[in-house]
């Protein structure tokens, strides 16, 4: 099951120049980026592993890139995102977060239903690539 | 720009990608705002053309080696390195040679660790925010220590002299130092010296240049001298020149500031009312009351 999460997720996946021209608008509005993966894409799971620490004071997307493809080199088989974080004034969130990497099974999620007391019924979903972990 | 092989007869206007290139503006701009440095100024120009006339033949089909860029400037403190730098950076983007035209300061302090697995790090984290733009090393020969056999600048060295190598698209390095201990710096690391395509030196001012420099600095803090002050300015220079610590444009820069604050004294001491031009006009009591006139700088706290 395709994981659409982020910006951009209904498309197809990026070419890396697409994925630097993206990096570049982040950082032409001046937007540092962080990468992040992960092995979990649970929607709840908002907290991914930074790769390294942000990427502060960067003015050209390359450098990025080649971070980039330490990580992928790294962690093969996990998502990665980029995020580009606006710290201005007023703002001060994450103003722009995609997926640049997926591993090849995407396995998906497995939907739990509990029966409670008065015919309610709890849900919970649990990823899949969690429950039953490669290797 | 064309697609095909060019012929013998192609016609290019040099003077209209010239003018289309924008290096006249930024060159212009350089010559107003720095006064002499002659040959550097000729040194300049003539790796702008050479930029120039290798983006020509690549646009055409000719062989053409990425040029070496990577430059070392040398000269004494205030000779305007870091000054010419950024704008070095400024024609190399303009030229496409590097993609952002940054440039980015960094001194041993930035590059080198203080303990085992603590410079690659920090050498890579400067070298990822250089990159698209320049990366000027001031007093580089700092980053080799030979009296400390087990010193990590070593390390930095090596890292750049790679990157220097296999990036050479990514960035430009500018190595910028005194020239007697920048010339020691590359016999001990020849790797470097065969990686540096341009040797720039900066001279020293003469005094004319300075007082022009200082009449510059004055004038866009719009401030003004008068006969006598400018004349005791002069003067000022004279014997500063001769002390030691003289740091050229720097040290006019420094001292015109301390004008500027015993100007400012002198007016409220005076008291009363003035008008808007006393604000501006640097007084000759002004100038005389430096220690520079009453033996020497090693009195004055800064050089």
């Amino acid at each position: 099951m395709r994981i659409t999460q982020g910006t951009f997720s209904y498309l197809p996946d990026f070419t890396d120049e697409q994925i630097q021209a993206q990096i570049q608008y982040c950082l032409n509005n001046n937007w540092p980026i962080a990468i992040e993966y992960t092995d979990d894409p649970h929607p709840r799971n908002v907290y991914w592993d930074m790769y390294g620490l942000p990427l502060f004071d960067i003015k050209d997307a390359v450098a990025i890139m080649q971070t980039l493809s330490e990580c992928k080199a790294t962690f093969p088989q996990h998502y990665i995102r980029i995020s580009g974080y606006d710290r201005s004034l007023g703002r001060a969130t994450t103003a722009l977060q995609f997926i640049v990497q997926r591993p090849d099974d995407e396995p998906g999620f497995y939907l739990d239903r509990q029966e409670v007391s008065d015919r309610q019924v709890r849900y919970t979903i649990r990823s899949h690539s969690v429950t039953r972990p490669r290797g | 720009m064309t697609d095909t092989p060019a012929t013998q007869g192609d016609q290019i206007d040099l003077d209209q990608v010239w003018q289309s290139s924008d290096i006249q503006a930024l060159l212009d701009k350089l010559n107003e705002e720095l006064i002499g440095l002659v040959p550097v100024k000729t040194r300049i120009r003539e790796i702008a053309a050479m930029l120039l006339v290798a983006r020509l033949r690549e646009q055409h089909q000719m062989s053409t080696d990425r040029p070496t860029l990577h430059m070392s400037f040398t000269g004494r403190p205030g000779t305007g390195k870091t000054t010419v730098a950024m704008r070095m950076a400024k024609i190399l983007h303009s030229l496409g040679y590097v993609r952002k035209g940054h440039l980015v300061v960094a001194s041993r302090d930035d590059l080198v660790g203080q303990y085992v697995g603590h410079t690659a790090p920090k050498t890579k984290e400067i070298l990822k925010k250089a990159i698209g733009g320049v990366l000027f090393i001031d007093e580089a020969y700092y980053l080799y220590r030979p009296e400390n056999e087990r010193d990590y600048g070593q390390e930095a060295i090596e890292m750049l002299l790679t990157a220097m190598e296999n990036q050479r698209d990514d960035f430009v390095v500018i190595l910028a130092g005194y020239k007697e201990r920048m010339d020691t710096f590359f016999q001990s690391n020849p790797g470097f010296h065969s990686r540096i395509a341009h040797h720039v030196h900066f001279p020293d001012y003469s005094l004319d240049e300075l007082v022009q420099i200082a009449e510059l600095m004055v004038r866009q803090q719009m401030y003004s001298f008068d006969d006598d002050s400018r004349a005791a300015f002069r003067d000022y220079l004279e014997q500063r020149v001769q002390q030691p610590h003289f740091a050229n444009a720097r040290s006019v820069r420094n001292a015109l500031d301390r004008i500027k604050l015993r100007q400012a004294n002198r007016l409220i001491r005076a008291g009363g009312s003035i008008v808007t031009s006393d604000l501006a006009r640097i007084d000759v009591e002004d100038v005389r009351a430096s220690r520079v006139f009453r033996g020497g700088a090693s009195a004055e706290t800064s050089a």
